[in-house]
């Protein structure tokens, strides 16, 4: 148990420090890569925690993606000092930071003593939902509403990028790559790809599922753009568009068939649950990783005009 | 404790002590070459002593396997990303240009 704790302790202390460090670095591509790394490190707080699930998705999204985001948007502003900011600026920062503090506090104090929250109920109706895995029974079937909503999220912020871009399609010819990294990603793709296809049909039964399948994914889109691939930027504006919506399409059929079908909204029957999550979660795992590949590529300014459709 | 526990034990210190000598080296040495060439070489070897000690505790050859690949890809990652890291360096402090193999080459037999 001490050794436990100490671990703990270590991953704590080490969580604050990096925090406080990426926030107050003197120079923007310091404090760029010290968020990466304070994202790998809050993985590895989440798996300490026994949430596998959120672990990857922190890794694939949080330090992998945004901080891919972040390193290129510090490099387009020159990645140089950061300008300090200006004393009323700074003073309401640090009321709102206390504010959140103080209602955090707040509501870990006022967390029942006794943990559980709904997870007796979850494991009582599990065998209702069609998988195994109850985080996957609870994002695709109990609470398929937020789900839905969170793609629908992210759907709008696809559609956001294409309108700032004024196109319908990516299509442009990235800078040309150093050739090493493309050898060593045609060795790559294959097994990462195996991964996330690995990831995605784990889901039902384990660990995993549509938000990993399609970080891990989307990752592979950037990283073969960025040795001088196309990636995401090799779609039509129609076939971009439709893989952007498929995966609230697929949420939006089951939730109409359901209807339609004489039951609740998103009230899965149980002899359609099984298949009706697996065609869900993989219509979301390609909407997650064209849209998260999509962002990275479309924010990149300086792309040369692109045809209209 | 039984002999391949031991060996575990002494595979575990080891792989600690090369990770330490490698992170001595990050924040010890003075350029981005060496500091890579210290990340990457000592990381490498330690990593491969930590994968050999987990192996001997491992409860099959698939979990063996799994922790060779894992050694194997970080192999390749740390030595493609290490890299693009001297070769940005190179680049950005004006020797040879990008993607350059040999950047030590002399300049003047294109006269």
């Amino acid at each position: 148990m001490p050794a436990e704790l100490a671990i703990d302790v270590l991953l704590g202390t080490v969580l604050i420090g990096v925090a406080w460090a990426a926030l107050h670095s003197r120079q923007l591509f310091r404090g760029v890569i010290l968020y990466i790394v304070y994202g790998l490190v809050i993985a590895l707080c989440w798996a300490r925690l026994s949430a596998p699930d959120i672990a990857l998705a922190e890794a694939a999204i949080g330090a992998g993606l945004t901080g891919a985001l972040l390193l290129d948007a510090a490099r387009q502003m020159g990645g140089g000092p950061n300008r300090p900011l200006g004393p009323g600026v700074r003073i309401a920062a640090a009321i709102a930071a206390v504010g959140v503090t103080a209602v955090l506090v707040l509501a870990v104090l006022d967390l029942p003593s006794e943990p559980g929250g709904l997870t007796s109920e979850v494991a009582q109706t599990i065998e209702q939902s069609g998988v195994a895995h109850p985080v996957t029974a609870v994002l695709l079937n109990f609470r398929g509403y937020d789900t839905w909503l969170e793609l629908a999220v992210l759907l709008l912020a696809g559609l956001a990028m294409l309108a700032l871009r004024r196109a319908w399609s990516l299509r442009e010819e990235p800078a040309p790559g150093d050739p090493l990294l493309a050898g060593v990603l045609k060795l790559l793709l294959p097994i990462s790809l195996l991964v996330a296809v690995y990831l995605l049909a784990r889901g039902s039964y384990a660990p995993g599922g549509a938000f990993q399948a399609g970080a891990v994914a989307a990752a592979l889109g950037v990283l073969w753009f960025l040795a001088g691939g196309r990636s995401t930027a090799a779609l039509g504006g129609g076939s971009l568009r439709l893989l952007l919506v498929v995966g609230v399409a697929a949420f939006g059929a089951a939730a109409a068939g359901t209807v339609l079908l004489g039951g609740r909204m998103l009230e899965l029957p149980l002899a359609w649950a099984y298949p009706v999550i697996v065609a869900v979660e993989t219509a979301v795992a390609l909407s997650i990783a064209v849209t998260l590949a999509a962002l990275f590529i479309g924010a990149r300014p300086g792309g040369p005009a692109v045809e209209g459709e | 404790m039984t002999a391949l526990e031991w060996t575990t034990v002494a595979l575990l210190t080891a792989g600690s002590f090369f990770f330490f000598a490698g992170t001595l080296g990050l924040l010890r040495f003075p350029d981005t070459h060496s500091r890579l060439h210290a990340l990457t070489k000592a990381d490498n070897v330690g990593l491969g002593f930590v994968v050999a000690a987990l192996s001997l505790q491992a409860d099959g050859v698939a979990t063996v396997l799994k922790l060779v690949l894992i050694w194997l890809l970080a192999l390749l990652a740390s030595a493609t990303s290490a890299y693009l890291i001297a070769d940005h360096a190179s680049t950005a402090a004006g020797v040879g240009t990008p993607h350059d193999t040999n950047p030590a080459r002399p300049q003047d037999d294109a006269g």
